[in-house]
């Protein structure tokens, strides 16, 4: 029991994450009817910003101490964060919540990233076939994880938490269970909550402004909007940055789970297609459902029990749940009729 | 049928059989001009001897790649001559000189596995084909090692493993062409097995997560074997895939498993991302069956121990060598390599400089680059002076043989690279083992055209 | 009998000049190859291989617009059954492409069978989904046959039962041979280059029969072709089965002229591969994934060779100070960063010259002679089935 409920707190952080990415595919998919490969790339985009703000506010004086020698027979070099020097303890502060504090560079980045994606290429792309749409964003992605690898390196480079929400928060006694008995740790809680809030604010933004209401009515019928003189352009334009930032953001949040580099995007576009495919194409609602579902189902099918029953079923079971959905049931669980259907 | 060959049907045969038949004629001219006056693959013919430094730039074991290939450039300097000379004058008995190896100065090329067995076959072929090394070395990831030493094999060219740690290396898939300095999970096992004991007791439960390769599977063997001799349960163990990044959703069911101890078969970053995500979990400071839970990695590096930072502290594993040890030849090799990198050398780096320098030593003891010959030398040698006191390249096996460290996690490290204490020294008497508990044969010495 | 051996074998006069001129290029790659600095066996192997792997996969891609993710699924089939053939039966190279064929084209019913019940990006999700499953356990549960991570190869012990009756082991690793004749570098190369000059050949066949005509049809519009009564499900499984099989042989020959499977030539980065090899020489024709998969080839592994020494050299002509910063500048996107400028040429190719290089080549000859190049069936836009 206390094995199940643990699995199934860690499909809900993973699920978080698969949720997020597919929330904003859905979005563009769904406003632009662009299939975008792309999505990947501005999630790893998003984990960057926490890594480049951490190397900004670590830049480092160095100092030579002549009086102790290292191993190697060199002075010992003393280091100093230039934002210790500056601000002092405030400048510790800063450098100990790097990660949450990133979200303020991210946002105006991903933002920036995505408008100007959807300017300079995707706009040019509406009139054109999926399987164009699909190549460009494609190579697209390509060209941004490349661009990464260049800048930072390959390899992976950790983001360290906040050190009030290192370790892990004691569930099973907030159930009544007893000390001990079922354990999480903070910031796979944190990611969750971060992701509930995300999405519930993705949904008020969509359900209670004029915006929203707008591109609602642009995502069920554009050209009728069209017609009445509203510029659905512009709109849409904002919706690709939108969904930039919501990838954006649920990157900066992971990075204290998986130190990031420069492949984290592709590890993670295959999976949010499928989340998406099964949600239904076009569907936030079930972007949402399906993120969180397959995470779960993931973490169960990782348990001993179910994977002695089925071998090797926790390395498939993702893709096996798309394609018994897609063959069943092909506009996925929440998809509209019509939607991407021959 | 006959019929309908006739005209422009058999016109293209001719004509495309005609090409053929020119294209074949010329082309080995111009491709092998001079191979033909060779009697064994990529014999060298200049001044100068071209050596193949294939590790992984890319993947979940890069960080001890890097350091391998520094290391291998460092050997390269010193057997030229340039530099400090780092463990040149250490080594004994030696016929180095420092002006290249028979009188050839040393080239290199260099190239990345991206911690995958096809592109690391690739990258070796590559070198072999295109850049004519003579002699391949580098690994840092035992399926990698393994499918690089069997293509040497195949190509007649000497494969001097570097860090690769399975017991198949040497074991069932040993080869004829393939040397390994570093030590092997067998031994790790036997090397830990008493720490283990004295530190954390006889009853005990462990749960194992295993990197699903040679590696992780031979260590997961061994480290079985040498805990059950102790009293220890173990629950079945549980594969990941390699490079999984969270490991979040296998390590969940430890909690609930009733094990006290965690051994991570992990290596690299996954075994910093694994480590760290454990401590995460609180499995540390835990308490299971009245007893602390404990975490064991059967293979560190300091490397690794820097990437897992505060989550190593306290834990146990073994170590084929320690910067910090206080022979000359370590210090010597510290002091080289610290000055040039600004950064102490990790165990991956040692043994990829002292293979280097083994077999430009054969090399020049045999007094030709001629592979059975350099075979040969390296067979049944023993030497010291390269850090780990006196060692045996074993004939049987092509394993090396000299003392293993255990090491832990330090608590208070005093500087930033001081990051493991070095507990205990298992014996090489103790860490000998009969080469036919593996099998595998070497199979033939006899030089291969490519 | 006479008449479908005059349909297999005739061909237009210009299909004639394009095999001939291709076979040339090809079997003279050792020469033309080599101030390229790429004629080594070892990657002329490649563009021979890479290249049926293209033209296989643009038989569905590029005929019926069915946008395959998971075709690298079907090389790794057909790698692994090469190599058990190799341990099982013989290192002679006939049975196992023979096998390799056979069982990638199983394969290939069965994941075709499923995926083409939907178009689209349906489609293409799904033959993802297929080959990531194939990867997943290759590297983890089916770890018996494929030896997961460590790669499946030759041991001294293998059985070789059909070798092994002819004659005594012999000791070391054997590699593979036809007919008893073992195969140096080389003779690996034009063994491969015959092969892909016989895949070429019976891609041309396709492209030119009534059946590609349909495939064509099927692209432009296939709700029309159902109404017309055509069963466009069993023409579009053929080209998939046709195309799995190619990549089947594909994979058979890289493992012929390397007794290796890895489980890393199933991923899905390896199926994007030959999608951008597809796109970047030209989707729909018939040489233009050869051109694309050459390119890819040469990027990756001379491209990839340039460093800085050899930048500073190739800019010596730019004054001193200005030499650092084009040589930093260009260093990303040479040597290591060989990928980026592979992604940027995509991205451009995509955007203007949807056609591929080989639009590019048309659109210039359009330039020189205009009226004198014949449009037809050049070139085509990638374009889904839908």
């Amino acid at each position: 029991m206390n094995a199940i409920l643990a699995q199934l707190l860690n499909g809900l952080d993973k699920g978080g994450a698969y949720a997020l990415i597919a929330l904003g595919l859905t979005l563009v998919f769904g406003t632009l009817g662009v299939v975008n490969f792309a999505h990947g790339a501005l999630f790893m985009l998003g984990a960057f910003c926490a890594v480049a703000f951490r190397q900004l506010i670590t830049l480092e004086t160095v100092t030579l101490d002549p009086e102790k020698l290292s191993p190697w027979g060199a002075p010992l070099e003393i280091r100093t964060p230039l934002a210790q020097s500056w601000f002092g303890d405030f400048g510790g502060v800063l450098i100990e919540y790097s990660v949450p504090l990133s979200i303020l560079l991210a946002i105006p980045v991903m933002a920036i990233i995505g408008i100007a994606m959807e300017r300079g290429i995707i706009k040019h792309f509406y009139k054109r076939s999926h399987a164009e749409q699909i190549l460009v964003t494609f190579g697209l992605a390509i060209v941004l994880q490349e661009l990464v690898k260049a800048i930072f390196g390959a390899n992976p480079i950790s983001q360290p938490m906040p050190s009030v929400l290192r370790g892990a928060a004691d569930v099973g006694m907030w159930l009544g269970m007893g000390p001990n008995v079922l354990t999480y740790p903070w910031w796979r809680l944190t990611y969750f909550l971060f992701a509930t809030a995300i999405i519930g604010g993705v949904f008020a933004f969509l359900r209670f402004t004029t915006f929203g209401l707008v591109v609602r009515a642009g995502m069920a019928d554009r050209e009728t909007v069209g017609l009445l003189g509203i510029n659905i352009a512009r709109r849409f334009t904002i919706m690709f940055g939108l969904a930039a930032v919501v990838a954006g953001l649920a990157g900066v949040m992971y990075t204290p789970l998986v130190p990031p580099n420069y492949h984290l995007g592709m590890d993670f576009l295959v999976l949010s297609f499928v989340v998406v495919v099964v949600g239904g194409m076009g569907s936030l609602p079930g972007a949402v459902a399906a993120g969180f579902l397959l995470g779960i189902l993931q973490s169960f099918a990782s348990m001993t029990e179910i994977k002695s029953i089925l071998p090797g079923i926790d390395q498939i079971i993702v893709y096996l749940t798309a394609v018994i959905v897609l063959l069943v049931r092909p506009r996925g669980l929440f998809g509209r009729r019509g939607v991407m259907e021959s | 049928m006959t019929k309908s060959l006739k005209g422009i049907k058999r016109r293209t045969l001719v004509k495309s059989g005609l090409a053929g038949i020119l294209a074949t004629g010329v082309a080995p001219l111009v491709l092998t001009r001079g191979t033909y006056a060779q009697e064994y693959c990529n014999a060298p013919t200049g001044d100068t001897v071209t050596l193949g430094f294939n590790v992984p730039l890319t993947g979940p074991y890069a960080d001890e790649g890097a350091d391998e290939q520094r290391a291998f450039e460092l050997a390269v300097e010193h057997l030229n001559g340039e530099g400090d000379g780092g463990m040149l004058p250490t080594y004994t008995p030696s016929v180095l000189t420092g002006q290249g190896v028979l009188g050839k100065k040393v080239a290199f090329v260099t190239g990345d596995t991206q911690t995958k067995a096809d592109a690391a076959r690739d990258s070796a072929r590559r070198m072999i084909e295109r850049d004519g090394v003579v002699m391949v070395s580098g690994g840092s990831s035992s399926g990698v090692a393994i499918a690089v030493q069997g293509l040497c094999q195949e190509m007649g060219v000497i494969f001097m493993a570097a860090l690769t740690h399975s017991n198949d290396t040497t074991g069932k898939d040993k080869k004829r062409y393939g040397f390994r300095h570093f030590f092997n999970a067998y031994q790790t096992g036997v090397a830990i097995g008493p720490s283990l004991g004295k530190a954390y007791g006889n009853d005990r439960v462990a749960y194992h997560l295993t990197s699903d390769y040679t590696w992780g599977w031979t260590t997961e063997e061994s480290m079985i074997a040498s805990t059950e001799k102790l009293g220890w349960k173990t629950i079945t163990p549980v594969r990941t895939p390699v490079g999984a990044g969270d490991f979040s959703q296998y390590i969940t069911p430890v909690l609930n498993s009733g094990a006290d101890v965690l051994i991570l078969n992990h290596y690299g970053f996954d075994m910093v991302n694994s480590l760290t995500q454990a401590v995460q979990f609180g499995l540390k400071d835990k308490m299971v069956n009245g007893k602390q839970f404990e975490i064991v990695v059967p293979l560190v590096s300091d490397l690794m121990a820097k990437g897992a930072g505060p989550a190593m502290k306290g834990i146990y594993g073994t170590s084929n060598w320690d910067w910090q040890l206080e022979d000359a030849a370590s210090q010597a090799f510290t002091k080289s390599f610290g000055a040039k990198y600004g950064q102490p050398p990790s165990q991956a780096a040692h043994t990829a400089y002292v293979q280097t320098l083994l077999y430009a030593d054969a090399c020049e003891r045999a007094g030709t680059f001629y592979p059975p010959e350099v075979i040969k030398q390296l067979e049944g040698f023993e030497f010291d002076g390269l850090g780990n006191g006196p060692t045996l390249y074993r004939a049987a096996d092509h394993q090396c043989f000299k003392d293993v460290l255990v090491v832990q996690g330090k608590e208070t490290p005093s500087n930033p690279f001081d990051l493991l204490d070095h507990v205990d020294t298992a014996s090489r008497e103790s860490v000998t083992y009969d080469p036919a508990i593996f099998g595998g044969e070497l199979g033939p010495d006899t030089a291969a055209m490519c | 009998m006479n008449a479908t051996a005059k349909t297999l074998f005739s061909m237009s006069r210009r299909d004639l000049i394009t095999l001939v001129i291709f076979a040339l290029v090809v079997l003279a790659m050792p020469i033309w190859l080599s101030p390229l600095g790429a004629a080594y066996p070892g990657l002329m192997q490649k563009f021979a291989i890479y290249a049926i792997f293209a033209l296989g996969f643009n038989i569905l891609f590029g005929l019926t617009g069915y946008l395959s993710f998971g075709h690298a699924a079907f090389l790794g089939v057909g790698s692994y059954t090469a190599v058990w053939s190799f341990k099982l039966l013989s290192m002679d190279v006939i049975p196992a492409i023979i096998f390799a064929v056979i069982l990638s084209g199983i394969f290939a019913v069965a994941i075709g069978y499923l995926s083409l019940r939907r178009t689209g990006i349906y489609f293409s999700i799904l033959t993802l989904a297929f080959a990531q499953m194939s990867y997943n356990l290759a590297y983890s549960v089916l770890t018996p046959i494929t030896n997961g991570e460590t790669s499946l190869q030759l041991s001294l012990r293998d059985p070789r039962v059909l070798d092994l009756a002819f004659g005594p082991r012999e000791p070391g690793l054997p590699s593979a041979s036809l007919f008893g004749h073992t195969f140096s570098g080389l003779e690996a190369f034009y063994f491969c280059a015959v092969v892909l000059l016989l895949a070429f050949f019976i891609a041309q066949k396709i492209f030119s029969s009534p059946f590609g005509m349909m495939l064509r049809a099927i692209k432009s519009n296939q709700t029309r072709m159902n109404y017309a009564g055509f069963n466009t499900r069993s023409y579009a499984m053929t080209a998939f089965v046709i195309s799995g099989m190619y990549a089947g042989l594909a994979g058979a020959l890289l493992a012929i002229t390397d007794p290796l499977a890895g489980a890393e030539r199933m991923q899905w980065t390896a199926s994007g591969e030959v999608v951008l090899m597809t796109i970047l020489g030209g989707v729909g024709t018939l040489i233009g994934p050869v051109i694309g998969a050459w390119l890819i080839k040469y990027f990756e592994n001379i491209f990839s060779a340039f460093n800085d020494t050899a930048l500073t050299h190739f800019f010596g002509f730019v004054p001193d100070g200005l030499r650092e910063v084009v040589v930093a500048i260009s260093s990303k996107f040479v040597g290591e960063g060989w990928q980026l400028t592979l992604g940027l040429l995509f991205v451009l190719v995509v955007m203007f010259l949807p056609g591929g290089i080989m639009e590019g080549v048309r659109r210039i000859r359009g330039l020189f002679g205009s009226g004198r190049t014949p449009q037809t069936g050049a070139v085509s836009r990638p374009q889904a089935a839908e």
